[in-house]
C-alpha cells in the first residue's frame, strides 16, 4: 500500500507545501455560481420553454481540511450545485476556483484529470453501487480508470487497506453489494471516493436513506476519515441536526438562493435568518415534555415552483417577519458583523435566538 | 374497550435460503383513541407485523396468532370479508409517498374510490367529501387540485393526501408506516402536526411505525421497541425516554441528533449494523451489538414486566 501511495500521490511536492503554508486560503471558491436548467412544456407545436434556475448566484468558500454544511429542503439546487461543483453539469454562470485554477472553463478530458482531486458520495446506498459488480471491483474501479498499469496485487492491496479504513471486513471484497446493509453500502461508497486520495469530498445526503442508529457511525467515520486524510468536506443535507456535528460552517440554501452561511455554534444558537430558524424548530426533540411544548416552524404552506419563484425575496411567501419590502428588493447576502452572511432585509432587527431548553427529566 | 387485541402474532418467510421469522410473537392491545409506536431498525419486524394483520403479506408469507379487531379474528378471515375491514375501518398509509399513489390516476379517481366502495356514495359526494378532507389538509384550492394528477403534488402534499386518504372513511384505526422518513424536515413537523390534531380532534387509534424515536415523542402515548422480529421493550413515553431499561432503547435515544443542546459534541451510533434474521447470535439477538453483554446474554431473555405495565427483554432487568 506504501508503494502504491507514491504513485496515487504524485502531487507535486511544492503544492503539498503550498497548501500547509497557506492553510487560511481557500481551496475551493465558488463565485455566482448559477445552473438554469430548460424546461419544454406542452406539445411539439405549441412547446414553450420555461427556465429553471436550480442555482441562482451561489458565492461560497472552502479551506483545506474544513467541512462546510448545505442544507435546505428538496428542491433548493443542493445536489445541483455539488454536481455544478464537480463539473458533472456545466454552469451557466460564475467560476468554480479549485486551487486557483477556474474549474468551469475545463473542457471534458482536462475535467476528467480533476476528478481525482475531487469526489462524491451519492445519497442512495444500495442505488450508487453496481449490483453485477463485487465490492472489490467497484473500489477499484477509479483506480483501474486512472492508473491502468497498476498491478493487480497493488490495486488489491490498495483495495484491502481502503476497506479496513471505513470499516469494512478486508475478506469480504469479493462479496456484491446487496449482501450488505445500507450503513455498510455507504461504507463502501466512502472508499470508493477515498481511493484516489482526492483532496475534497462532496457527500451529497449520505446518510438520509440510513437508519437514524447508523447515521452516526457514517458520520463519525467521515470526520475521523477527514482528520486522518486532511480533506476538504462539503457535506449535504436536508437536516440541520445531521450537519450540526460534522461541520464547520453551515451554508442554508432556498430555492437556488444562498439564505446564510454562519460559523457552527452561532448559527444553531442565533440563526440570522427566518428560514434557518424555522429549518432548527423543525428538527423534532426526543423528549415527550419537551417536544410537546416545541414551537410549530413558522412556516406557511409549501415551497413554490422553482419554476415560478417569488418576486423580491424568494422565500417572502412564507416567512413569518415578511413586511413589503420583502416582496419587492432581492436581499443581498450581506456580510454581518461577526463574519456571517445572511440575505434577509430584516436581520439586524429580528432576534431569532432559539431558546435553550434544558434537559427535562432525563 | 381494547378495539384491537393482538395476541402471539408470528410471521415468517419461506426463502431460498431457509425460513425467516420476520415476527416472532408479538402482544398488544390498542384503545380507541390511542397512539401506540412501534420503532426499530430496518428488518425488526415493525412493518411485517403490521402488514400481517391486514392480509397484506407477499406470497411466500407465513402469519400465525390471533388479531381481535370488534370481536373477530382478522387473522381468520378470506380476503373477501377482509376487504370490509381494510380500508374502511382499518386503513394504511405506506412509506414513500412517490410510489403510493399510483401515477396514470387523478387525485380524485384515488380518493373517491374507496368512499363509493365502502360507503355506497356517487362519485359527485365522494368528491365533496374527499375535497372538504384535503382542504383540512391545507391542500390549497382542494377543488382545482383534486382534478390534478399525482405527478403534479410536491413530496410533502403527496403525503398529505395519503393521510387524507387513509382518513376518508373515518377508520377506527390508521397504521402509518414511516409517514415521514422520506420527507424534508420541515414537511416531517407539519406531517407530524397534522396527526396530533387528528389524535385530538377524533377518536382515531394510530399505530406509528418509525425507526426515529425523535418523531414519536411528540405524538404517542405508548411505544413498543422491536428488534429481530421481537418487542424488547414497551411502555408508555415517559417510561421509554426518561427511564430505558433495555440497552437498545437507550442506543436509539442517544442515536438521534439533538439541536436543543448544542454543547454536546459527540454523537452516538449503534455499533455494527441491523439483525440479520437469518443468522442471529445464540441467547438475546441484541447481544452482539451491546455494551452491557455478559455470560447470562447466551441464554434468551423473556420480556418481564418491571411494573407499571413497563416491559422490558434484558437480564440487567431493573438493576440496570
Amino acid at each position: 500500500m506504501i508503494k502504491l501511495q507514491r504513485y496515487s500521490l504524485s502531487r507535486p511536492k511544492s503544492d503539498w507545501c503550498n497548501m500547509r503554508a497557506s492553510e487560511q486560503k481557500p481551496v475551493l471558491r465558488v463565485q455566482d455560481l448559477a445552473v438554469h436548467f430548460e424546461i419544454h412544456e406542452g406539445s411539439l407545436l405549441r412547446s414553450q420553454t420555461h427556465i429553471l434556475k436550480a442555482v441562482n448566484g451561489v458565492s461560497f468558500d472552502l479551506k483545506a481540511g474544513e467541512t462546510l454544511g448545505v442544507v435546505g429542503e428538496s428542491g433548493c439546487g443542493k445536489s445541483t450545485l455539488a454536481r455544478a461543483v464537480l463539473g458533472l453539469i456545466r454552469p451557466n454562470r460564475g467560476r468554480v476556483m479549485w486551487l486557483g485554477e477556474n474549474l468551469a472553463l475545463l473542457d471534458e478530458e482536462e475535467m476528467r484529470k480533476k476528478r481525482k482531486e475531487l469526489q462524491i458520495v451519492f445519497q442512495d446506498p444500495l442505488a450508487s453501487l453496481n449490483p453485477r459488480m463485487t465490492v472489490g471491483d467497484i473500489i477499484a474501479e477509479p483506480l483501474w480508470t486512472f492508473f491502468p498499469k497498476f498491478a493487480p496485487v497493488q490495486v488489491d492491496e490498495r483495495v484491502r487497506g481502503m476497506m479496513k479504513m471505513v470499516g469494512l471486513l478486508p475478506n469480504q471484497i469479493n462479496r456484491y453489494p446487496h449482501e450488505f446493509s445500507g450503513g455498510q453500502c455507504q461504507r463502501i461508497g466512502i472508499a470508493r471516493s477515498l481511493v484516489l486520495n482526492p483532496k475534497l469530498i462532496i457527500c451529497d445526503e449520505p446518510v438520509s436513506a440510513l437508519d437514524v442508529s447508523i447515521q452516526a457511525q457514517i458520520i463519525n467515520l467521515l470526520k475521523d476519515l477527514q482528520k486522518k486524510l486532511n480533506l476538504s468536506l462539503i457535506f449535504i443535507a436536508h437536516d440541520l441536526s445531521v450537519v450540526k456535528h460534522i461541520s464547520d460552517r453551515v451554508m442554508v440554501m432556498y430555492l437556488g438562493r444562498t439564505m446564510e452561511i454562519s460559523q457552527r455554534e452561532a448559527l444553531y444558537r442565533r440563526p440570522l435568518h427566518p428560514y434557518t430558524s424555522a429549518l432548527v424548530k423543525a428538527v423534532p426533540i426526543p423528549d415527550p415534555i419537551l417536544a410537546r411544548q416545541q414551537p410549530d416552524t413558522g412556516l406557511t404552506g409549501d415551497m413554490p415552483s422553482p419554476l415560478n419563484p417569488p418576486k423580491g425575496c424568494v422565500f417572502h411567501t412564507r416567512c413569518p417577519y415578511v413586511v413589503k419590502r420583502c416582496q419587492m428588493d432581492v436581499p443581498a447576502l450581506r456580510r454581518m458583523e461577526n463574519g456571517d452572511w445572511a440575505a434577509c432585509h430584516r436581520t439586524e432587527e429580528l432576534d431569532l435566538t432559539i431558546r435553550k431548553q434544558g434537559d427535562s427529566a432525563r | 374497550m381494547a378495539i384491537l387485541e393482538v395476541r402471539d402474532l408470528k410471521v415468517s418467510f419461506d426463502t431460498p435460503d431457509g425460513e425467516v421469522h420476520a415476527v416472532s410473537g408479538i402482544d398488544f392491545t390498542l384503545e380507541s383513541g390511542d397512539a401506540l409506536a412501534i420503532v426499530g431498525e430496518s428488518g425488526s419486524g415493525k412493518t411485517q407485523s403490521m402488514l400481517a394483520l391486514m392480509g397484506l403479506l407477499a406470497e411466500n408469507g407465513h402469519a400465525s396468532g390471533e388479531a381481535i379487531f370488534k370481536g373477530k379474528n382478522l387473522m381468520e378471515m378470506e380476503a373477501t370479508e377482509l376487504n370490509q375491514y381494510r380500508g374502511s375501518d382499518i386503513a394504511m398509509i405506506f412509506q414513500d409517498p412517490m410510489t403510493s399513489l399510483n401515477p396514470y390516476l387523478s387525485i380524485d379517481n384515488q380518493m373517491t374510490e374507496v368512499l363509493m366502495h365502502h360507503r355506497n356514495m356517487n362519485h359527485r359526494e365522494a368528491t365533496d367529501h374527499a375535497v372538504e378532507l384535503l382542504r383540512q389538509f391545507r391542500i390549497p384550492d382542494p377543488e382545482m387540485r383534486i382534478r390534478q394528477y399525482p405527478h403534479e403534488f410536491s413530496g410533502g402534499m403527496r403525503q398529505r393526501v395519503l393521510v387524507a386518504m387513509g382518513l376518508l372513511c373515518a377508520p377506527d384505526i390508521l397504521i402509518a408506516d414511516e409517514p415521514t422518513t422520506a420527507l424534508d424536515v420541515t414537511v416531517q413537523a407539519q406531517i407530524t402536526r397534522l396527526m396530533a390534531e387528528l389524535r385530538s380532534e377524533s377518536n382515531t387509534a394510530i399505530v406509528l411505525i418509525t425507526h426515529d424515536l425523535g418523531v414519536v415523542a411528540g405524538l404517542c402515548d405508548r411505544v413498543m421497541v422491536m428488534y429481530a422480529g421481537e418487542v424488547v421493550e414497551y411502555g408508555t413515553v415517559e417510561q421509554i425516554y426518561y427511564q430505558p431499561k433495555h440497552p437498545y432503547t437507550r442506543g436509539l435515544l442517544d442515536s438521534v441528533p439533538r439541536l436543543d443542546n448544542v454543547d454536546d459534541q459527540v454523537l452516538h451510533a449503534i455499533p455494527g449494523n441491523p439483525p440479520n434474521l437469518l443468522s442471529l447470535p445464540k441467547g438475546c439477538s441484541f447481544r452482539s451489538r451491546c455494551s452491557k453483554a455478559f455470560e447470562a446474554c447466551y441464554e434468551k431473555p423473556e420480556l418481564e414486566d418491571e411494573g407499571k405495565g413497563h416491559k422490558s427483554r434484558c437480564h440487567l432487568g431493573r438493576e440496570s
